[in-house]
């Protein structure tokens, strides 16, 4: 029996050793499967979704083809600003993340020890894996009225900021919670340059910032686009941050499309809503592309 | 290359970083041990009272089981997955072979609230109920590339002369992959699992589109932090999910390592 199974097994494995074909088909169909019968069939049927309609009587949705969402997302005026909002925090903070983090990932490649690199990759990796969701926790506490910034403000003599549940709070926190996705891919392309680039430079008569300028900067350019990806597309599509510490004026794509679900259940709307991020990071991605941040990823 | 000045300078920029990303977390950890429950700077004393309220809270319990149980199994699923692919991808040239790497990192790469609704309108429409297994298939989804990206970075570190030197001494095909390649591979697989699980445990996102009125630990805390209920709970709450995501991040971070045979190359 044992040795009859273990023959068994030894032949199904010759014959998949014959046929590499056989044995890539056969990995590859469970995981296409999966991300064609559910993931792309679901991206799809969103799509769908956009161009049906709610009934507002019966609050089904009416599998009639029209425009209508998409008429009423352009015509509103009060969805174009939320729409230039969330795109004008967007940016706002992937600046803030990049201003932050090259100088920080310029010192991790260039300037820091073998061992201390080690330790401060590590001090990037665990913020950037912890709760997303207990990062702007901790946030609301420390911006809120009685927090410890106000706290801390008092304690030096300034008046109190009182900067919570503001857009700027918003800016803030998500600026704060994707700067290691922009630390990371910055810190790969600076420390793939390799050190001849800095001599050649310096030979040819470069200073400190024209080597910096003309050097550093194309040569991190594919990494800083990676980074923005994230940055970008995380505060797009984010309505936590807006809900937990932003106030009356924080209203963003993602909220729109989760109150939409949540509260009207009007899939249909959602849909058509949220088919603007979608745009916006698709053309972001061709761009991205074009500047090589693919392979900077 | 770079002036002292310079030097000094990026340092003191490196440090305000460091500080700037771990003060809050710091801070919301303290605050677990407030003893009031009134949420203001200073806190007026310290105490544990708390972690046993939080422990005993029968919410708590099952949105923390469910929580577990949703992230095993969803990664169970991502390292099945992401393994067929990784393997496939990196041994076989075939038409297509660009756009499934690309399918694989969309989950991630496109904001969450376009995955999370793009599942819960296909859930409708198939009339499929929202439950414990659209959670996981939700997780899944999006932790697939996890432990494809770290599978696929090992073998591609991994000299193809190991497997060659295999056949040649006369293994057959499943002792090569029982003896060669699974120990080369096993830290990476532990390590994308590990990740996997970290990212399924604090997932909110997409997480509110697929589990209907079922509670994840990340959901009930979204939904107190939102109402401002019991959020001296939700403080020791926090406390514990800090470190429930620290430790396999870390222990993934070691497992990626090189040791062993891929340290020469």
């Amino acid at each position: 029996m044992a040795a009859g199974s273990s023959r068994a097994r030894r032949s199904l494995g010759g014959v998949l050793w014959r046929r590499p074909k056989l044995r890539a088909l056969l990995l590859l169909a469970p995981p296409v499967a999966w991300f064609a019968l559910i993931y792309l069939a679901a991206l799809v049927v969103l799509f769908i979704n956009a161009f049906w309609q709610l009934n507002p009587l019966t609050s089904q949705v009416e599998h009639i083809w029209n425009v209508g969402n998409f008429t009423t997302i352009l015509h509103s005026s009060s969805y174009r600003s939320i729409a230039f909002r969330t795109v004008g925090i967007a940016a706002a903070t992937t600046v803030t993340d990049v201003v932050l983090a090259f100088p920080f990932a310029y010192y991790m490649a260039r300037v820091a020890s073998p061992r201390k690199r080690a330790v401060l990759f590590v001090m990037v990796l665990l913020p950037l894996w912890s709760s997303y969701l207990v990062r702007v926790y901790a946030w609301r506490q420390i911006l809120d009225h009685d927090g410890i910034l106000n706290w801390s403000l008092q304690k030096v003599g300034l008046p109190a900021a009182n900067i919570g549940y503001t857009n700027t709070a918003v800016w803030i926190v998500f600026s704060y919670v994707w700067l290691p996705f922009m630390i990371l891919p910055v810190y790969a392309s600076l420390e793939r340059i390799p050190e001849s680039m800095f001599e050649a430079s310096a030979d040819l008569g470069a200073r400190a910032w024209g080597t910096l300028r003309r050097v550093v900067l194309p040569l991190a350019l594919p990494g800083i686009v990676a980074g923005s990806i994230f940055t970008f597309s995380l505060t797009l599509g984010d309505y936590i941050t807006p809900i937990l510490v932003g106030g009356a004026g924080s209203q963003f794509i993602g909220y729109v499309v989760y109150q939409s679900v949540g509260i009207s259940n009007n899939i249909p709307f959602a849909a058509a809503f949220a088919s603007v991020p979608l745009v916006i990071m698709a053309i972001y991605l061709l761009v991205a592309r074009k500047l090589g941040a693919f392979e900077a990823l | 290359m770079e002036t002292k000045s310079a030097r000094i300078g990026l340092r003191i920029w490196a440090a305000l970083v460091i500080c700037f990303l771990w003060l809050p977390l710091v801070l919301i950890m303290v605050y677990a041990f407030n003893s009031s429950n009134v949420q203001s700077w200073p806190l007026p004393s310290l105490s544990t009272k708390w972690f046993p309220v939080a422990w005993h809270d029968p919410q708590v319990r099952e949105a923390f089981w469910l929580s577990i149980k949703a992230g095993l199994t969803a990664t169970g699923i991502a390292l099945v997955l992401g393994t067929c692919a990784a393997f496939a991808i990196h041994r076989f040239r075939f038409f297509g072979r660009e756009a499934i790497s690309f399918v694989l990192v969309l989950p991630i790469a496109l904001p969450g609230i376009i995955t999370g609704m793009a599942l819960n309108s296909f859930f409708t429409n198939r009339h499929i109920n929202l439950s414990f297994w659209t959670i996981v298939i939700g997780h899944a989804t999006f932790c697939v590339v996890i432990v494809y990206n770290n599978l696929l970075a090992r073998l591609r570190r991994t000299s193809p002369s190991l497997i060659e030197a295999s056949m040649d001494l006369g293994a057959n095909g499943f002792q090569t992959f029982r003896f060669v390649t699974l120990p080369v591979i096993a830290t990476a697989l532990i390590s994308g699992g590990l990740l996997a699980f970290a990212l399924s445990f604090d997932e909110v996102v997409v997480t509110y589109f697929t589990a209907g009125a079922q509670n994840t630990l990340p959901l009930l805390i979204f939904g107190l932090i939102r109402e401002g209920q019991q959020l001296p709970e939700v403080n020791v709450i926090v406390f514990a999910v800090i470190l429930m995501t620290a430790i396999p991040v870390a222990l993934a971070q070691r497992l990626t390592r090189d040791t062993g045979v891929l340290r020469r190359r």
